[in-house]
């Protein structure tokens, strides 16, 4: 039995029967990282030793989750563990205290692996932007594999965890998840705690389960969801079981395909891939109809207001004073010892995209600006909320590309960073409105790359994405898929 | 040339919470550096701000107390500039929509009412504390997220005086409301302001300096009359006034250029989005209002209603919560008010002032119950006013009962016609050329002869007694 080929759920179901043990998992896992992630480089953050330390002290755990391992996007707080966002400007540093998420997971007993690559501060679509160097797609070692949660997704897609954590702000789940043939949800903003998540932009920041499938993604939602008095973001909704209603009927479900999502520029492979999977769900009996969501062709620029604007507040704060990196040595740039220690420090420690949105949203917030640009944004996106609610009065959820592309190759798109913005062109609506929306695996590109479909439902309609996406893999089995190298 | 000043006044308010405004972490004065910190106040990366109840409901109070409109709609924004003592390099404060707006607070100067207008108050968070030692600066965060309302007037104000008044009134609000401690040393309480001066008769506004850095009421008088003078000499040279921050010295007694406008920051104030915006209802906001407390203003007319004080005394026995609630005290155990009242106003106050206490230890140090106990003997002409001036810091010191000193310590008035009698033909008798003079119609003369029989009776005898024998003593001579 390969422990690392089964699913999340599949291994705790051996944990509970005792077939297995917390430390078999760890040591599986441990065995694969080490012939693998040479190659895929997707954790950047990893204590071989006190994982499987870890391991032995949850190995007669009677907590939910008995020692099962978790691979965590490196923007989460983890008490004592090196957090760095992949930046350079984070260098060395060990967090005090840990996310609620983090935390919920432990209380489960959950075995924290270690941390996954990202893009810095999640700014980027592939991974690259790291200052540990890109993660590579398991499926061609040529590719990106998406991001920002690129770590994440690759972990998952190469077995290298049973599941991972990420965040997503404008696509930064999906988009990965799509790129390496994997489930990733990004939740309704408000039901996970955004407590201890490195904010980039905190208005549309969540933070969501990368897994094999539909159940794993439920099972791991069961755990990490609910109200935190800690995040004044999170809302004080009842607790959901997931699991429950997964397997029910999708017939007479309505489906609407809008049709500003099938655009000229997305691949014709991925137009292909996500038509065919639409068949499907006809076959099932869902009713499936065009509409249109009309302000979709605003969403990235709106996007890149508000994203920076935040962003470029969340990360003053890395300024030298307390933690990470300080630069006070060298050549002085300004008079004031404490100006030059700052424009020192945030000269070396952020990297060009980071340094580029800080600027972008430096000048969208500037006196003068306001007006015209963060406050614009902010009406835009209402419009673009408005859409979704009209749209979710007639149909149970939406149906989509995950990407208009399939994974691109590694430098394709470093020196043109429109081209890089333009590939979350599909994910970004749901954070500007806040609605969750899941990309599962459906189907491969001629050159075996995969294809991912989203489904976007209404705010805390989770159960709808899991339902929908359930019914999808009891059809299909292209969640199963294991990239060759990594067999 | 003849120049009239304008000034505006941004009170910064500590609010007394347990806790910080958005962490649970204490706000108590004078701990340790850094030890009341958590990963929230120290702003480390992925925490999150939320909202003291008792920030908001403190905050509330205070704008009801100066007749503000309470904002029903309740937003924080961020402001953004970077220095060490603020660790999210962004301040947690409230920009275009403040808590509280166009209010009022009436102050009393030489016998005048005076209307300053507030233009608004807002909610926002404290700064840590810098230390600068000779090889570095550190950085203490205790003081960091600690809830601050900041209260702008318009510039209504138009003397130093008259800003001084409006601080005492202001001060004397909040402790009634008993939301903030307004101990300037230890920065509870802290004002900037805008003072600018133009011809009189001349309708725009001059150009404005900022002065920051006084740390007393004293301070901000005393600044502002430097900053007025400095400003009219500047003028009256011929020399422009430059729109800029000054710092007052207090060692110096003077003001100094800190930067000007073109140094001034953009603060790029937005919406804090780890704070979602709520509206507080009327009800809540009404029965907030309906808890407020009687104010100073209210209270001084009713005690010169109630206990016929003067308009003075009635204001300076108001004017601190705990003379007032004093006063009452000693008021319900002894009914004349007017002698209380005078105690109060002379020896009690100045006692209070030389000795640096503040009224709220009055009621330990000397109980209302002694003080009318006190009084009373006066009453009764067991002690003279004279004797009870004596030994009213000695019940202060010991505690104990007036009647137990002056047992101790044979005080009791001599109000015995004979002994008297006896005493003052012996004062008569030694002193024949003052009697004279009496008799030649000199009325000093008397107060001598009464200051000499209180000499000999150390100061026991009863003043109009004494009074008495002697005019009788002569005249029958």
């Amino acid at each position: 039995m390969d422990i690392t080929n089964l699913s999340a759920a599949k291994l705790l179901d051996l944990l509970n029967k005792k077939q297995i043990s917390s430390v078999d998992i760890a040591s599986a896992y441990l065995n694969r990282i080490e012939s693998l992630d040479d190659k895929i480089k997707a954790f950047i953050h990893l204590d071989p030793e006190d994982v499987l330390k870890k391991a032995e002290k949850l190995k007669d755990s009677d907590s939910k989750l008995k020692g099962l391992p978790i691979a965590i996007k490196d923007n989460f707080c983890v008490k004592g563990q090196l957090t760095t966002c992949a930046s350079n400007i984070l260098a060395g540093f060990k967090p005090p205290y840990s996310a609620t998420v983090i935390e919920k997971l432990e209380n489960d007993g959950a075995l924290i692996m270690g941390k996954v690559n990202m893009d810095e501060f999640a700014f980027g679509s592939s991974c690259e932007t790291s200052c540990y160097g890109p993660t590579h797609n398991p499926w061609n070692l040529d590719c990106a594999p998406g991001g920002s949660s690129g770590g994440s997704a690759a972990s998952v897609a190469a077995r290298l965890a049973p599941w991972a954590l990420g965040s997503d702000t404008g696509g930064s789940i999906r988009q990965p998840a799509s790129l390496c043939g994997i489930v990733g949800l990004k939740p309704t903003y408000g039901l996970v705690s955004r407590y201890g998540l490195i904010a980039f932009a905190s208005s549309l920041d969540q933070i969501g389960p990368f897994t094999q499938d539909i159940t794993d993604s439920a099972l791991l939602m069961n755990i990490i969801s609910g109200h935190d008095p800690k995040d004044s973001t999170s809302v004080n909704t009842k607790t959901l079981d997931y699991l429950a209603g997964l397997n029910a009927d999708i017939k007479g479900l309505k489906i609407g395909i809008p049709k500003e999502y099938f655009i000229e520029g997305i691949d014709s492979d991925v137009r292909d891939k996500v038509e065919q999977a639409i068949e499907i769900f006809k076959k099932a009996g869902a009713i499936v109809e065009p509409i249109s969501l009309p302000h979709t062709e605003y969403a990235v620029a709106t996007y890149y207001i508000v994203a920076p604007s935040e962003a470029s507040s969340n990360l003053a704060r890395f300024d030298g004073v307390q933690y990470g990196l300080r630069v006070k040595d060298g050549e002085k740039v300004n008079d004031s010892a404490l100006i030059d220690m700052y424009m020192k420090t945030r000269g070396k420690g952020f990297g060009a995209e980071a340094k580029r949105r800080i600027l972008l949203g430096t000048y969208a917030l500037s006196s003068g600006y306001y007006d015209a640009y963060y406050l614009k944004a902010l009406k835009v996106r209402t419009k673009i909320t408005d859409d979704f609610n009209q749209a979710f009065k007639k149909y149970d959820c939406i149906i989509t590309p995950t990407s208009p592309t399939k994974a691109f190759k590694l430098n394709e798109k470093t020196n043109d960073p429109l081209a890089m913005y333009l590939s979350d062109i599909f994910t970004i609506s749901a954070n500007l409105s806040g609605i969750p929306a899941i990309s599962i695996p459906c189907g491969f590109t001629q050159d075996n790359l995969p294809v991912g479909l989203q489904i976007l439902g209404k705010a805390f309609d989770e159960q709808m994405l899991f339902k929908v996406g359930h019914a999808y893999q009891q059809l299909t089995d292209w969640h199963t898929r294991v990239p060759e190298g990594c067999k | 040339m003849k120049y009239e000043t304008v000034i505006g006044l941004e009170v910064h308010v500590q609010l007394d919470t347990n806790s910080k405004a958005f962490c649970g972490c204490s706000t108590e004065f004078g701990a340790p550096a850094n030890t009341h910190t958590c990963p929230v106040c120290l702003g480390m990366p992925g925490s999150l701000p939320v909202l003291n109840e008792k920030f908001l409901k403190h905050s509330i109070r205070v704008a009801l107390a100066i007749d503000c409109t309470v904002a029903n709609f309740i937003k924080f924004d961020r402001k953004h500039y970077f220095y060490p003592d603020l660790p999210k390099d962004y301040q947690i404060s409230q920009y275009d929509k403040p808590l509280a707006s166009n209010g009022y607070l009436d102050i009393n100067l030489d016998g005048q009412t005076k209307r300053i207008r507030i233009l608004r108050a807002h909610m926002e968070e404290d700064a840590g504390k810098l230390i600068h030692t000779p090889t570095a600066s550190l950085v203490d965060y205790n003081r960091t997220g600690t809830p601050l309302l900041e209260i702008v007037t318009e510039p209504d104000l138009s003397s130093a005086d008259e800003t001084y008044a409006y601080l005492t009134q202001l001060k004397s609000i909040l402790e009634y409301l008993e939301v903030s401690d307004c101990d300037m040393e230890k920065g509870s309480l802290r004002c900037d302001a805008n003072v600018s001066i133009r011809p009189v008769g001349q309708k725009e506004l001059g150009t404005k300096t900022e002065l920051k850095n006084m740390n007393s009421f004293k301070g901000v008088r005393d600044a502002l009359n430097y900053e007025i003078k400095r400003q009219e000499k500047q003028l009256d040279s011929g020399n422009p006034i430059i729109q800029e921050t000054r710092l007052w010295d207090e060692a110096k007694q003077k003001t100094f250029s800190m930067r000007t406008k073109e140094e001034a920051h953009d603060y790029r104030y937005f919406p804090d989005p780890d704070l979602v915006p709520f509206t507080v209802d009327s009800l809540t906001i009404e029965n907030i209002r309906k808890d407020l407390p009687e104010l100073p203003q209210a209270k001084k007319v009713r005690l010169t209603a109630e206990y016929a004080l003067s308009n003075y005394d009635a204001a300076v026995i108001s004017a601190d919560k705990h003379l007032g609630l004093y006063f009452e005290q000693a008021a319900k155990q002894y009914n004349n008010p007017k002698h209380i009242c005078n105690w109060l106003m002379g020896d009690i106050m100045n006692y209070l002032n030389t000795n640096n206490i503040p009224a709220i230890k009055l009621k330990d140090l000397l109980p209302a119950k002694k003080l009318t106990a006190m009084l009373e003997l006066i009453d009764q002409d067991i002690i003279s006013g004279k004797i009870a001036k004596k030994i009213f810091p000695e019940i202060i010191a010991t505690g104990k009962e007036a009647s137990a000193i002056i047992k101790e310590q044979n005080l009791s008035q001599i109000s015995d016609t004979s002994e008297l009698e006896s005493i003052i033909r012996q004062v008569i008798a030694e002193n024949d050329t003052v009697v004279e003079e009496f008799k030649s119609g000199k009325d000093k003369a008397l107060m001598f002869l009464v200051g000499q029989v209180m000499r000999k009776t150390r100061g026991k005898a009863n003043p109009q007694m004494v009074n008495a024998i002697i005019k009788e003593q002569i005249s029958s001579s």
